[in-house]
């Protein structure tokens, strides 16, 4: 027996030995120290900006959207190098939409339906259920996410901005309305008061963006000197000034606590398939169409050089405005304000003109181009014998005064972070290549392709889920240059682009 | 300090690379105790499957065995590069057998065997990262086996039978990696089939020129599964003519139960046994998993298993009358190849120690039992071959996987 337990004694040990090698990864990230967050502190991540930090996507604000935003998926990453919780204001459903008392405000979010026999027909709403989020029903509870959708820079700073009943009015934001912590709080002060310890901060996207999604619409502040905060009008482009002072008061603001974070910049209109997926020249024509088209403008084309030869325009205007069809793809014909106004000269002629390659047609024409203005009128053909209206194209002088503004923005905020030890987003680079190139990813090719490049949300405007997390990762190495931080990146192949649904209007 | 030394040494053993498709090695307890060798190991009835050849060999007349395993395994998944982590869930898995021969002259014996050499159990948490290529697989496969067994010459036996292989799978994975209906909630498909049945065919030959040494060879055919009858459920597409719609369908699919040659020696000394077991499995067969739906709808999936081999060495000794004690050690090449490593048989080689033992109650009755840990070693690798649907660019699915299996054992052995 005593000869057996000696030979039993090393089996034993070897068992215990075996058993005992760690199951664990030699590198286990949940074990962390893996992830460091370098000189930051992601304890507190609180986020400021507009839609695009709110997880807007398809013309609406709907759940998974907000939960794919930029900021949240930041947020958990960071809860690999001690982040803490993030919490949003999120709405009920995925329904998209709102209510203000039961009444609906906001409409349901964009889905892709189909033509009923397998192939895609176009962006519809989805109808599959009725929204649920009401603005009286006040988020409480502590927040980190402070995006509200169609904020400008000046309304961070606005009281009264998240008041309910200025919803009704006009005068608030039905977005700020829900979680605002009072009549006349500010956005910035209700994030001032969430004590950050990092902070992103994303405004200025909607300063520029109604001027541009309008097709030039409203004025340039910066053209016409004004810079009145509270005379910022709607679809204006905000004035340098208003966004350089407002600006450096929310970083102010945000770093009031001493927290370390990231300023995002303003990328280009073009980056966005709004103004990328119309081309310039959709018209075909055949030859007699267009010598038949050619005839019906002969008179407006006359009048033009009558009106240079008596001063009223010059003969380079004439040119630029004369209109001219062939065969083959055809640039369509124009509303442009910017043109010299002789409506009420002894030569009345209308302020037309065909676009150029550099126009940029909105997204929305793309419905009613081509289409007759006048079913019982064939000769009405809009963009032929019909004119697009001024709000359909953003000329190239209304871009030049987009990209003025926007590249004074972008100033500001790139020496706002530098003077601050920020770190800088160039988040203009970084669409511009999803926009040019493509930015390729494991499993595809990342573009701004509408509906199938997978950058960008059915609105044209705002990135689908995998937009946002490309956003993230944008951020997110900023971060890590920045402050020595080695938060890891998404994958953004994991993330959704567009949904599917025929359940639509 | 001789603790702390093979502590080190049998971690450093640990680090080869490791093991084997979807096979499970769990056919008898005593042979499990000795490193699952046995195709010249005659200790009981459970030779029937080993080596059919051996069962004439048995000196009583009636033999039967019968036990079971709880299978207790688990896959940690991580990719450092995203963050992203996942641990299996997976039910216990239960292979069984019985084995039951009767000797009719001296030099021919009948027996029949029935016992579960195929199986998979992984259970990841549903919509993981990896989704797209599964959720959760349960295959299991019955293998029913008759066999005769003759005495050729005084040292040549031979034996074999057919194999009625009943098996069922049920397969749960995503549609891709972010289809998902209007609520979100993620596109999946399931595949279930039960009762498939297949034959093929088991047939050895032990060669046992004096008392203590003895040779076998044994070769189980490949038995290809074919599921035509079962059923796919397509869950959470969205109302939408551009992809399938929700609801039942049916399928057709084949699995390949690969053939394996076995090839091995024991040597008897006093008290002691020592057996080694060379196996060949040809896993080539397994090319691709191609599932055909009802719908339309269609899933290719490369898999190109490589032929693969496990060495096993195995040790018995006679401590007393009533009590056996048994060692064993194997190393089992895994089929799968680089850019191949699927999550549904996470397995890259492994090496397994097992143990075990066995107690007479009585001249006719004893108890056996066994265990097996499976070490295997952490591995970093990549399913190449998934595609979104319409990108001609595939996703390949990488991370590191750290697998680990425990099996413990208990079974009864009868003769008389």
């Amino acid at each position: 027996m005593k000869k057996l337990n000696i030979k039993l004694i090393p089996l034993f040990i070897a068992s215990i030995a075996i058993l005992s090698c760690e199951e664990d990864f030699d590198n286990d990230i949940q074990d962390g120290g893996v992830y460091t967050a370098g000189e930051a502190d992601f304890s507190k991540y609180v986020t400021v900006g507009n839609s695009l930090t709110a997880g807007y996507a398809d013309g609406s604000l709907y759940l998974n959207g907000q939960l794919n935003s930029y900021p949240n998926i930041i947020a958990g990453q960071m809860q690999f190098a001690g982040g803490g919780e993030f919490n949003q204001p999120l709405v009920n459903d995925n329904t998209g939409g709102m209510l203000a008392n039961g009444v609906q405000i906001l409409p349901n979010r964009l889905v892709l339906a189909s033509d009923g026999m397998g192939a895609p027909a176009g962006p519809a709403r989805y109808t599959g259920a009725a929204p649920t989020t009401d603005i009286i029903n006040k988020v409480t509870g502590p927040l980190n996410n402070f995006g509200v959708p169609g904020a400008r820079v000046f309304h961070l700073a606005a009281p009264g901005y998240g008041s309910l009943s200025g919803v009704n009015t006009g005068t608030a934001n039905p977005y700020y309305a829900r979680f605002s912590s009072s009549e006349t709080s500010t956005v910035i002060g209700d994030a001032t008061a969430a004590n950050a310890t990092f902070f992103t901060l994303w405004i200025g996207n909607n300063d520029i963006l109604g001027y541009a999604t309008s097709g030039g619409a409203g004025v340039d502040n910066n053209e016409l000197n004004i810079v009145d905060p509270a005379m910022q009008g709607e679809n204006s482009i905000t004035n340098n000034l208003v966004f350089g002072g407002v600006y450096q008061q929310l970083v102010a603001g945000l770093m009031a606590n001493g927290a370390k974070g990231a300023l995002v910049n303003i990328p280009d209109v073009t980056s966005i398939p709004y103004f990328t997926t119309v081309p310039p020249n959709p018209i075909p024509l055949d030859g007699p169409t267009a010598a038949f088209v050619n005839s019906n403008y002969a008179q407006y084309n006359g009048g033009l050089q009558l009106a240079a030869a008596n001063g009223l325009i010059t003969a380079t205007e004439a040119a630029q405005r004369t209109i001219n069809f062939s065969a083959g793809q055809n640039f369509v014909v124009m509303v442009d304000n910017d043109l010299t106004d002789i409506s009420g000269s002894p030569i009345p002629l209308p302020n037309w003109r065909q676009t150029t390659s550099n126009d940029l047609i909105v997204f929305t024409a793309a419905g009613v181009l081509g289409t007759l203005a006048d079913p019982s009128n064939p000769a009405s053909v809009i963009g032929v014998g019909v004119p697009l209206t001024n709000q359909q194209v953003l000329t190239t002088t209304e871009q030049a005064r987009v990209t003025n503004a926007q590249q004074s923005y972008n100033a500001t905020i790139e020496a706002l972070a530098a003077a601050n030890g920020l770190a800088y987003v160039d988040a203009r680079a970084s669409l511009s290549q999803v926009a040019t190139t493509g930015v390729p990813f494991n499993g595809g090719l990342l573009t701004s392709t509408y509906a199938t490049g997978g950058g960008f949300s059915l609105d044209g405007v705002h990135p689908t889920a995998r937009g946002y997390a490309f956003t993230a990762n944008v951020i997110i190495d900023a971060i890590n240059a920045q402050y020595g931080a080695t938060l890891p990146k998404v994958d953004i192949g994991a993330y959704s682009t567009i949904q599917l649904s025929d359940t639509v209007q | 300090m001789n603790k702390i030394k093979v502590f080190v040494v049998l971690c450093l053993i640990s680090t080869f690379a490791y093991a084997g498709g979807y096979r499970v090695s769990t056919q008898s307890n005593k042979q499990l105790a000795m490193g699952h060798t046995g195709v010249a190991v005659v200790n009981s009835a459970d030779v029937l499957f080993f080596n059919p050849a051996g069962i004439v060999h048995l000196e009583n007349k009636l033999n039967i065995s019968a036990g079971g395993f709880g299978v207790f395994s688990d896959v940690k998944f991580q990719n450092e590069d995203f963050g992203t982590f996942s641990e299996t869930d997976s039910p216990t898995g239960t292979p069984v057998y019985l084995y039951a021969t009767y000797k009719v002259t001296e030099d021919f014996a009948v027996g029949l065997g029935v016992y579960t050499p195929y199986g998979s159990n992984v259970t990841w948490p549903t919509d993981w990262s990896g989704s797209h290529l599964v959720n959760e697989i349960e295959l299991s496969a019955i293998f029913i086996q008759p066999t005769l067994s003759y005495q050729l010459f005084d040292s040549v036996s031979i034996g074999g039978g057919p194999i009625l292989a009943i098996g069922g799978v049920n397969f749960n994975r995503n549609a891709s990696r972010t289809l998902t209906d209007e609520e979100g909630d993620r596109s999946n498909i399931e595949i279930d089939d039960t009762g498939i049945t297949a034959w093929g065919w088991s047939a050895g030959l032990m060669f046992t020129p004096d008392d203590r040494f003895t040779l076998g060879i044994n070769y189980r055919s490949l038995i290809d599964v074919e599921s035509t009858e079962g059923t796919a459920t397509f869950s959470d597409f969205p109302t939408s003519t551009l992809t399938p719609a929700n609801g039942e369908t049916g399928f057709t699919a084949t699995l390949p139960l690969p053939a394996e040659l076995t090839v091995g020696v024991s040597y008897k000394w006093d008290k002691l046994l020592l057996a080694f077991d060379y196996n060949r499995a040809m896993w080539s067969e397994y090319n691709s998993l191609d599932l055909e739906f009802g719908n339309g709808a269609t899933s290719i999936n490369p898999r190109n298993y490589k032929d693969s081999s496990t060495w096993r060495l195995g040790a018995q000794y006679t401590a007393t009358e009533k009590l056996t004690v048994r060692a064993g050690y194997y190393f089992d090449e895994s089929p799968v190849q680089s850019g191949y490593f699927a999550p549904e048989t996470p397995r890259n080689d492994s090496n397994g120690y097992t143990f075990g033992l066995s107690y007479q109650v009585s001249p006719k009755l004893s108890i056996d039992g066994s265990i097996l840990y499976l070490k295997f070693k952490e591995i970093t690798e990549s399913y190449d071959f998934f595609s979104d649907t319409g990108s001609p660019v595939p996703a390949p699915f990488e991370g590191t996987y750290k697998s680990s299996a425990f099996i413990a054992g208990l079974g009864i052995t009868y003769s008389m």
